[in-house]
């Protein structure tokens, strides 16, 4: 079980490690002008979040083997992918995640009163120089309760892993649990998760006491 | 002191505004005003609510575009018959004129003190060490250099407003602009403001003042504007427009006011 432990920690930090930096340029597809982009990042946002994430993790997995063979069939051709399931667990759920964290930003974003960027330009501060030093620590310290709620599902979403058969926590407890024909292995699982979210929460509580020096 | 005569002696243009108009959509918000603003002096524009008068201060700001005429400052093009000048001369516009907004628009996760370095150093290239001088300096002007190290929730609106002011100062700008400086703040508030624009138009800092305080734009402007309806109805000497106003309009605006 400690293997299986060690797997679930394993996706859950690389998943967090991604998915924060990579849902910024989401965002940014989502509010640009640009209307080609941001429709394309509409439409992607809206079949991430539309579908379950466990089909996402199926279809990231299997997607491209099954791609290959209807090619070979077509073409002829013998091309192979594979593709190893820890892989495309995170990446499904990076994916995933930073479809949720990309809005989480937009709307702090958007609550930005635009006083702040008025003010910014007047005093001849760039563009780049109003995101990063005006108005990104602002918006952390408005999505950190929200973030807080995504990071404690995504300790539990990995349990979804396993449907591509990476062998996390709750899988392993399930094959424990047969072999010794004994309850003890769930419990033991679900303490774990329970432990594991008490410590984000824990840890988000301190974020927002250290952001709490403003209003 | 006759300040009036003040006006007829500048000859230093440091905003001047030639047929401005501007609209939003099919609604023109000004239209075709011109006046200038000449060095150490204070322009004050008073009117009703949407007559345009902040819309003005915006266009000078570079907050909006305007929709047609020309902007020069210090002598500089910005914008001629609607054409806007290349984006490095705007830049260089954009430092000479400062704005304190009605709602002060302080950055709430900076201190004080860094609220007034952090552009001095970012946008000035100033070392960390001549910004906080300078900011020590402006904090100490407006009587507020006890606070530095605190944050602006921490401080009263009359407070925020002139760390406000402070910040604007420190990037040396050529001219000041007030949009309803006193708005937000409650009567008492309102004279900690006023008595600082005062001291620095003592001090012959240009400025444009957009305000509903009659009795502060009589007393401390040089010249006034009153607006309606996005043109100028009426511009003189501030005894004069607010003490005895020649328009209908105006009467009407100032009935309240000198009753």
């Amino acid at each position: 079980m400690l293997q299986g432990t060690a797997t679930s920690l394993e996706v859950f930090f690389l998943t967090l490690l991604f998915a924060v930096p990579l849902a910024l340029p989401v965002t940014a597809g989502r509010m640009t002008k640009n209307r080609i982009l941001s429709t394309v990042t509409k439409i992607f946002l809206l079949i991430i979040r539309g579908t379950p994430l466990m089909l996402q993790l199926l279809v990231v997995y299997f997607g491209p083997s099954l791609l290959c063979i209807w090619i070979n069939k077509e073409f002829g051709t013998n091309i192979r992918v594979t593709w190893p399931r820890f892989l495309a667990a995170n990446v499904a759920l990076i994916i995933n995640y930073a479809a949720y964290f990309a809005e989480i930003y937009r709307g702090g974003i958007e609550s930005i009163p635009q006083g702040q960027y008025e003010a910014a330009k007047v005093l001849g501060y760039t563009k780049n120089q109003t995101f990063f030093y005006i108005i990104l620590p602002q918006v952390v310290k408005r999505i950190i309760p929200a973030m807080g709620n995504e990071v404690i599902t995504l300790v539990k979403d990995t349990a979804l892993v396993q449907v591509i058969g990476v062998s996390e926590l709750l899988r392993v407890a399930q094959e424990t649990q047969s072999r010794l024909f004994s309850f003890m292995p769930l419990f033991v699982a679900g303490v774990f998760y329970f432990i594991m979210n008490w410590i984000v929460e824990a840890v988000f509580v301190q974020i927002e006491k250290k952001l709490a020096y403003y209003k | 002191m006759n300040r009036a005569g003040l006006r007829m002696n500048q000859s230093e243009e440091i905003i001047r505004v030639e047929n401005l108009s501007k609209s939003f959509g099919t609604t023109d918000v000004i239209t075709d005003i011109s006046f200038s603003v000449y060095r150490g002096e204070v322009l004050g524009i008073i009117g009703p609510s949407g007559s345009g008068k902040s819309t003005i201060l915006r266009c000078v700001t570079q907050l909006e575009s305007v929709s047609g005429g020309s902007v020069t400052i210090c002598g500089k093009q910005l914008v001629k018959d609607g054409v806007y000048a290349d984006r490095k001369a705007q830049r260089d516009i954009a430092l000479k004129v400062g704005l304190v907004f009605q709602n002060f628009n302080l950055f709430p996760h900076y201190s004080v003190l860094k609220n007034i370095t952090d552009a001095q150093i970012h946008v000035l290239g100033r070392s960390k060490d001549e910004a906080e001088h300078t900011a020590m300096q402006l904090l100490t002007r407006v009587g507020l250099s006890a606070k530095a190290a605190n944050y602006p929730c921490e401080l009263s609106g009359g407070q925020q407003q002139r760390v406000s002011i402070a910040r604007a100062l420190a990037l040396k700008p050529e001219v000041l602009l007030f949009d309803e400086p006193t708005s937000a703040l409650d009567p008492e508030l309102t004279g900690e403001i006023l008595a600082v624009i005062k001291d620095l138009a003592e001090e012959r800092m240009t400025m444009v003042v957009v305000t509903h305080e009659m009795a502060f734009a009589r007393d401390t402007s040089n010249h006034i504007i009153f607006m309606d309806g996005g043109v100028i109805v009426e511009e003189g000497d501030p005894q004069e427009v607010i003490s005895n106003p020649r328009q209908a309009r105006t009467k009407a605006f100032l009935a309240r006011f000198n009753a």
